[in-house]
């Protein structure tokens, strides 16, 4: 341990301003302050401060993303050897999970935290932690087929239009891992619908009837067309985005989130009220029980990626509202809006992605509203007295 | 009238090295300072030259803008040194002890008998008017101007902060001619709040002339600005009074004994302070008579105030003006590896559940140091603000609007209502680890430029 903190000291001149590799500084600050907390000490206002940073926001994210990140790697292999019809043990279930997994996250994070460095360098700044929590997200909410270039592509997309552009962390205006997943939604839609959503293999064959199709992309037919239990979405052994399947997962993930307040259980629970609302609606006015209005509303919350937006995506501290009433406001809408999207545009099955990012776009507006009220209510009690 | 309110958002910091409650020391000061920097936006002009004789009670300088309000010696000798800045700003001015203790001797009748007037040219003349601060900025207060209402607060919520039980248990009657003075003042009362537990055992329930209040909860509701924001906002163009308690000691015991008399407890406290317990002392005493308090086995951070708010004066700083406290810090300048990574971290404190912290007893206290423990950066996290803010504001959005020096917005959302102190806890909890009492004292420093 010392002696690692004397190699670093050692070769920190090199790095520094009119060192050798000076222009390399912001690199080896970010390396310096993964490895140490830095000896910076206060210099006036208040004189301690709290041993929480961003670092240790954005790991406990990380944290709460891992049990649907395990649980994804599982059902990736499960789904693969359900469709080939082949009975796998579950060590090679799980092997077969990660190394297809391995190459979306080996390029989410090379290339998102290359831009990261790079613009850090340029801009002269400090490395913000932010990208530790988009480049894990990223992979989770892909299909696993998507061919690496396109990732490629979405990744740099989301991280410089999504984010450096408006000055890196914390100014951006909308979710950046859910703009590279509209991104690939938009641009190569082939790779985003249809039967991507499971991992046949090239060399081999799907057994017959296998459709590989997600239970949101059957809503149509109504409750007996999914062609999932609950059960099977509440514990996601169904077909989907990575890590987005397994609702018990994404609950593990928001108690850690709500536990420790990094996530707003607002944001939350408002999200899901949003979505029963207009899914209970939906059952109210449904034409016959073969339609998707029939779908009872809280089988909204467990298919595609609502829960996993509703914890994950919503919740994000610089993209959503920020005033404590407009939480509410914000994630009503946003659940409202999913399931009014899944329930009258077929065409985009998926409504949660895009009922978020339009929120995001939506939240100043909702602060606005709410932070001029209290203006109002400041002048309206100078005027009473 | 009185009132009771709850204080819930906030946090008592809980940091070790509280002050036990006797005086280990009488300092009888070789050289006192007095700092014209003690006082916000103040522009000084000096009264006296080096060499010159005082008394405790000769003004040493005053107030460029407002030649009236005078700032005295405490204590009598010569003026040894007159301390120049960048651009000669003057920084203090060192009185040298005769060891007489002399004081410029003030004759008033009884105070009842005292017209507004007579009280406010009293403390005017006497050098005691500093005592009186103004909301909004927290500046020395303008004596033509009739405030809305003045408030005292009873209440030490701040960490470590002097336990106003045991510094002012003698100071009764000090108190009450000081209010009565102070009563003199405004039309709109005297508004004195204390905390719902102490108050029913404290002889200042019965005090006369007060608008009484009691409060309960977590810091910062000690805060005057805060209990002013819940009993009586300040809206544009108010101005109210505040006063520190143990300074309206100070007020009564002018009418009462004719003095100049700023002596006051204060609590030498913190992680780094040995022996913590209280010394009786004046504003300006210099620090370096307070050594013995200092840990010696670790470079020490000496603040003059408590943690959150205080100045960093040095070992070869003073005691200031407003102050009952010095808090002694460790300094943080060392690496912690991995440390924002370390499942455990159970010397640390954290405000969120981030750390395991929370699982320790919540009457652990930590050894704190001045470790930023993370680097600065831009605003993220932006809702744990208003967490310990307990008044109508949202934060965020004052900051920003002081940071784009947009006026009109930082009158909207209550540039008015705060100072530096009433955002500390903001600043303790920040994730960014933004210096937000800055950007206020920034906001504050601008308005004060653009409304003069």
């Amino acid at each position: 341990m010392n002696g690692l903190r004397k190699f670093t000291d050692k070769i920190k001149p090199t790095f520094e301003k009119g060192g050798k590799l000076g222009w390399l500084g912001s690199t080896f600050e970010a390396f310096e302050s993964f490895l140490f907390v830095p000896n910076t000490v206060t210099k006036r206002g208040a004189h301690v401060r709290d041993s929480v940073d961003l670092k240790r926001v954005m790991i406990i994210v990380v944290i709460a993303l891992l049990p649907c990140f395990l649980f994804g790697m599982w059902n990736t292999g499960f789904q693969h050897f359900q469709a080939i019809g082949e009975n796998a043990g579950f060590w090679r279930i799980v092997g077969y999970g990660f190394l297809k997994i391995l190459p979306l996250y080996l390029v989410s994070y090379i290339v998102g935290l290359a831009i990261e460095f790079a613009s850090a360098q340029i801009n002269g700044h400090q490395v913000n932690e932010g990208y530790l929590v988009s480049g894990m997200l990223i992979p989770l909410i892909v299909p696993v087929t998507v061919p690496l270039w396109q990732l490629t592509l979405a990744v740099a997309f989301a991280v410089i239009i999504g984010k450096e552009v408006f000055g890196g962390t914390g100014m951006n205006i909308w979710n950046p891992a859910l703009l590279a997943r509209a991104f690939l939604f938009f641009s190569y839609p082939k790779s985003m619908t249809g039967d991507v959503w499971v991992a046949v293999g090239k060399n081999a064959q799907a057994i017959d009837g296998f459709t590989g199709a997600t239970p949101l992309a059957n809503t149509a037919a109504g409750v007996d067309g999914l062609g999932y239990s609950f059960a099977d979405m509440f514990f996601g052994i169904m077909p989907g985005a990575v890590g987005e399947t397994s609702t018990l997962c994404i609950l593990i993930g928001a108690a850690i989130l709500i536990f420790t307040g990094i996530g707003s259980w607002k944001i939350m629970f408002s999200t899901v009220l949003g979505g029963l609302f207009v899914a209970f609606l939906g059952n109210l006015f449904a034409p016959a029980a073969e339609s998707a209005l029939a779908i009872p509303a809280y089988y909204q919350l467990v298919m595609g990626g609502f829960a996993f937006g509703a914890v994950f995506m919503a919740t994000d501290p610089v993209t959503s509202a920020q005033t404590e009433c407009g939480k509410w406001v914000y994630g009503f809408l946003i659940g409202a809006m999913a399931v009014t999207i899944r329930l009258f545009n077929p065409g985009y099955p998926e409504g949660m992605m895009l009922a978020i990012l339009l929120m995001n776009a939506a939240a100043p507006l909702i602060d606005h509203i709410v932070v001029n009220k209290n203006i109002k209510r400041r002048l309206n009690r100078a005027k009473t007295i | 009238m009185s009132e009771h309110i709850q204080i819930k958002k906030g946090l008592n910091l809980p940091i070790e090295g509280e002050a036990l409650c006797n005086v280990t020391k009488s300092v009888v000061p070789d050289f006192i300072s007095v700092k014209p920097t003690d006082f916000r936006a103040l522009t000084p002009k000096m009264l006296v030259k080096e060499g010159e004789a005082v008394l405790a009670g000769t003004p040493l300088f005053c107030d460029k803008q407002n030649p009236d309000v005078v700032f005295a010696s405490p204590i009598s000798g010569t003026v040894d040194a007159v301390i120049r800045g960048d651009k000669r700003k003057l920084l203090e001015v060192k009185v040298k002890s005769d060891g007489k203790g002399e004081s410029v001797k003030h004759q008033y009748g009884s105070i009842s008998s005292l017209t507004a007037d007579e009280v406010k040219k009293a403390l005017l003349e006497s050098g005691l008017w500093p005592c009186i601060k103004q909301r909004p900025y927290g500046i020395v207060a303008n004596p033509n101007v009739d405030p809305k209402s003045i408030f005292i607060s009873a209440i030490s919520s701040a960490p470590l902060a002097a336990d106003f039980e045991f510094t002012m248990k003698d100071e009764f009657a000090a108190v009450q001619a000081g209010i009565d003075a102070l009563g003199k003042l405004t039309k709109g009362g005297v508004h004195f709040s204390m905390e719902a537990y102490v108050a029913p055992r404290s002889d200042y329930h019965n005090l006369k002339g007060v608008i009484f209040h009691t409060f309960q909860g977590v810091h910062p509701m000690g805060n005057v600005g805060v209990q002013i924001n819940h009993i009586s906002p300040i809206n544009k163009g108010e101005v109210v009074w505040t006063v520190d308690f143990f300074l309206v000691a100070a007020i009564g015991r002018l009418f009462l004994n004719g003095v100049y008399d700023m002596s006051r407890l204060v609590a030498v406290a913190g992680p780094a302070a040995k022996n913590p317990s209280y010394v009786k002392c004046l504003p300006g005493t210099q620090m370096s008579e307070l050594s013995e308090y200092f840990c010696d086995k670790c470079d020490v951070r000496v603040v003059s105030g408590n943690v959150l708010t205080g100045d960093a004066v040095g070992k070869e700083g003073s005691l200031g003006f407003y102050s009952d406290l010095v808090t002694i810090l460790p300094e943080g300048d060392y690496y912690e590896m991995f440390g924002w990574a370390k499942p455990f971290r159970f010397k640390k404190f954290s405000f969120s559940r981030g750390y395991f912290s929370w699982i320790l007893p919540k009457s652990k206290k930590y050894a704190m140091d001045t470790n930023t423990n993370g680097d600065v950066r831009a605003f993220v996290v932006s809702d744990v603000y208003g967490k310990v803010l307990p008044m109508d504001i949202y934060p965020v959005y004052l900051f920003k609007a002081i940071l784009a020096g947009d006026i009109e917005k930082m009158e909207e959302l209550g540039i008015y209502e705060v100072i530096e102190e009433d955002v500390a806890l903001c600043e303790y909890i920040c994730p960014s680890k933004i210096e937000i009492q800055k950007i206020v004292s920034d906001g504050i420093d601008l308005m004060l430029k653009e409304m003069a």
